[in-house]
């Protein structure tokens, strides 16, 4: 093990070059719902458990296979409203398992990117051979599917091998969801080629809040528009991202969906938002950004030598 | 930072022998001899400068937590929680530095505030030396705290390897911030039974770990005596957000509500403490750093308060003993 994979350098909030978005907007805000398949019985990987209880765990599995029967339309429909398109974390399996859903994402401009083949199906302890196997396969059946090639990685259930963004790199994908580190895009170090990192935020991931700090969807409507309101307000120094990372199995709940609503309905009424997808963030931060990032990078660390 | 969880463990015939009858220190006062019991009441009335109230001590910490971060004795709060690689959690405390602590300075000198003592991970420091740099031109105090937070004090730690890490901690430190450390708060507030005489031999005044008073006391190491400050810790925005899983506005209010009882404390028992403990990785992130901003301006619309670094209330509290 080590303790650090230097992903990434430094560069610290106050030393950033000043980014501004298509039309001088100062936060670019995506959403990406996961569209997830969870396996009932899936193979055990030695490093993770997928169910707490003796399986069929009916009640986690079946609260996720709410989120396809039932949230995605309701979500979708919320998202219609404020036309804001999806960029959707796929498990990838779940083009074959309900193509319907992928359909209505299709006809709807959204973008397709890879969160692995099931969300049962770990990175942990994988070969590279069989971490590129997942990508490839990602790649291949997305196109096949939907005529779109994937830009964008979360992996699996967020579980990670060393090698993770090395291999995402090397086969031309764009840009990881996995890296926490920043409100802006940032260049990832890997072994070959260039490489960013698209924040995603764990922090606002409809889960974490529901899940981990266990706050009522009320609440989660506030955290969202006090992240809304801070993330503008510091892109008047160089633009933000702002990203709702999202689950129709907790978000689309008929007791919580009203959130989603309010915070979409607050967010989209505002000026300086570009109102986009992981895809288009990523190649406009490469074509417009990307160098002057790495310059920035550079001349922070040949003037800030000890 | 709690007692163990009651476990129902199955009684397998043990029996409890004639030892577990015997009380060997029970007698007035403590059951160790590091400090002397002492009520808070009874204390000698302290008087901050220009008469004011409420000494205001503002803590932020700068901190690393490695991705292979061991499991025992025990991971810090924040730590890696998943497999390895945990870039998730990796990642989410480094935005803290990269992100988080340049909103937290904001907001403290948006309100005003110019003392403020900075507790640097050695590793951060040396990571990122910036940071260090930022806070020297400031003039902001600097406190050791430890190598990073998988590097724990503990009963159980080989004791050169402690004495090891701590030199290491604190000279790295000293040389990189060119500052001589004159606090200390451990990692996790994890000590074993050596820690305070080991940071004492290195040249630490006052230590931050313990959480058992409102005031400075006289805290006896083989060494010479530290002072320990009451460093907040309940109402740290990481035990309130991540422990607690409060929301914001439980964080604004236990902090105000924590300075107006201290403030009408003063009345009868002379000038207290407001201490507030910020990790850039819990109140850095964009939804939460107005709460601390609502805490600062509260604070700073107050008559009573004298804004100082931990030593130098150290330093009016030990001349008034």
């Amino acid at each position: 093990m080590k303790k650090d994979l230097k992903l990434y350098d430094f560069l610290p909030w106050d030393h950033r070059p000043k980014l501004r978005w298509p039309n001088g907007a100062k936060l670019a805000f995506w959403v990406a719902p996961n569209i997830e398949y969870y396996e009932i019985d899936p193979p055990s990987n030695p490093l993770r458990t997928p169910w707490a209880k003796p399986i069929p765990d009916i009640v986690p599995y079946s609260e996720r296979d709410h989120g396809n029967r039932v949230g995605h339309w309701r979500m979708m429909e919320v998202m219609d409203k404020y036309k804001v398109r999806g960029s959707i974390s796929l498990s990838v399996a779940l083009l074959d398992h309900h193509p319907e859903i992928i359909e209505a994402c299709k006809d709807r401009g959204w973008e397709f990117f890879s969160h692995g083949i099931y969300n049962t199906r770990y990175s942990y302890t994988m070969t590279e051979e069989q971490e590129l196997k997942i990508i490839d396969d990602s790649i291949e059946n997305v196109r096949k599917h939907t005529g779109q090639t994937i830009a964008g990685y979360l992996a699996p259930a967020l579980t990670h091998t060393e090698k993770t963004m090395d291999l995402l790199a090397h086969r031309n994908i764009l840009y990881t969801c996995d890296l926490f580190i920043d409100d802006q895009p940032f260049p990832v170090n890997v072994r070959n080629g260039k490489f960013i990192s698209i924040p995603y935020s764990l922090e606002m991931n409809d889960i974490i809040v529901y899940n981990s700090y266990m706050m009522p969807p009320r609440h989660y409507a506030k955290m969202l528009k006090a992240n809304f309101d801070r993330l503008l307000l510091d892109g008047d120094d160089s633009g933000t991202v702002m990203c709702i990372p999202l689950h129709a199995y907790a978000v689309a709940q008929g007791h919580r969906l009203a959130a989603f609503d309010q915070a979409l309905e607050y967010i989209t009424s505002h000026k300086d938002v570009w109102v986009t997808t992981g895809k288009e963030i990523a190649e406009y931060f490469y074509s417009n950004y990307y160098d002057e990032y790495i310059a920035a990078i550079d001349k922070f660390n040949k003037n800030y030598k000890r | 930072m709690s007692r163990p969880p009651i476990e129902q463990k199955e009684n397998k015939g043990e029996t409890l022998n004639e030892e577990y009858f015997i009380y060997p220190h029970r007698s007035y006062g403590m059951d160790h001899k590091r400090y002397k019991w002492s009520l808070l009441k009874d204390r000698k009335h302290i008087n901050w400068p220009s008469e004011k109230k409420i000494a205001l001590w503002i803590n932020v910490a700068l901190e690393f937590f490695p991705l292979d971060m061991p499991a025992k004795p025990f991971k810090a709060l924040g730590g890696t929680v998943t497999s390895y690689p945990d870039l998730r959690h990796y990642t989410l405390r480094d935005y803290g530095n990269r992100v988080g602590f340049f909103r937290v300075s904001k907001a403290i000198e948006s309100a005003g505030f110019r003392n403020v003592t900075v507790a640097f991970n050695s590793e951060v420091a040396q990571r990122y030396p910036y940071l260090v740099d930022y806070v020297n031109e400031r003039n902001w105090e600097i406190i050791g705290h430890g190598i990073n937070m998988s590097h724990l004090s503990y009963t159980g730690l080989d004791y050169q390897k402690e004495v090891e890490n701590i030199k290491l901690a604190i000279e790295s430190l000293e040389k990189i911030s060119n500052k001589k450390l004159k606090g200390w708060w451990s990692p996790s507030r994890s000590e074993s039974w050596e820690t305070p005489d080991i940071i004492a031999k290195h040249g630490i005044e006052y230590f931050c770990d313990w959480i058992n008073d409102d005031m400075p006391y006289e805290f006896s190491t083989s060494n010479g005596n530290l002072i320990a400050m009451p460093h907040q810790h309940w109402i740290s925005d990481a035990m309130c957000y991540l422990h607690y899983k409060h929301k914001e506005q439980d964080f604004i209010d236990q902090a105000i509500d924590q300075f107006n009882f201290l403030l009408r404390e003063t009345k009868s028992y002379g000038g207290r403490i407001m201490a507030i403990t910020i990790h850039p990785w819990a109140s850095g992130q964009p939804h939460r750093i107005k709460a601390l901003e609502t805490v600062l301006n509260y604070f700073a619309e107050s008559n009573e308060v004298w804004n100082a670094n931990g030593y130098e209330i150290m330093q009016h509290w030990k001349k008034q003993q």
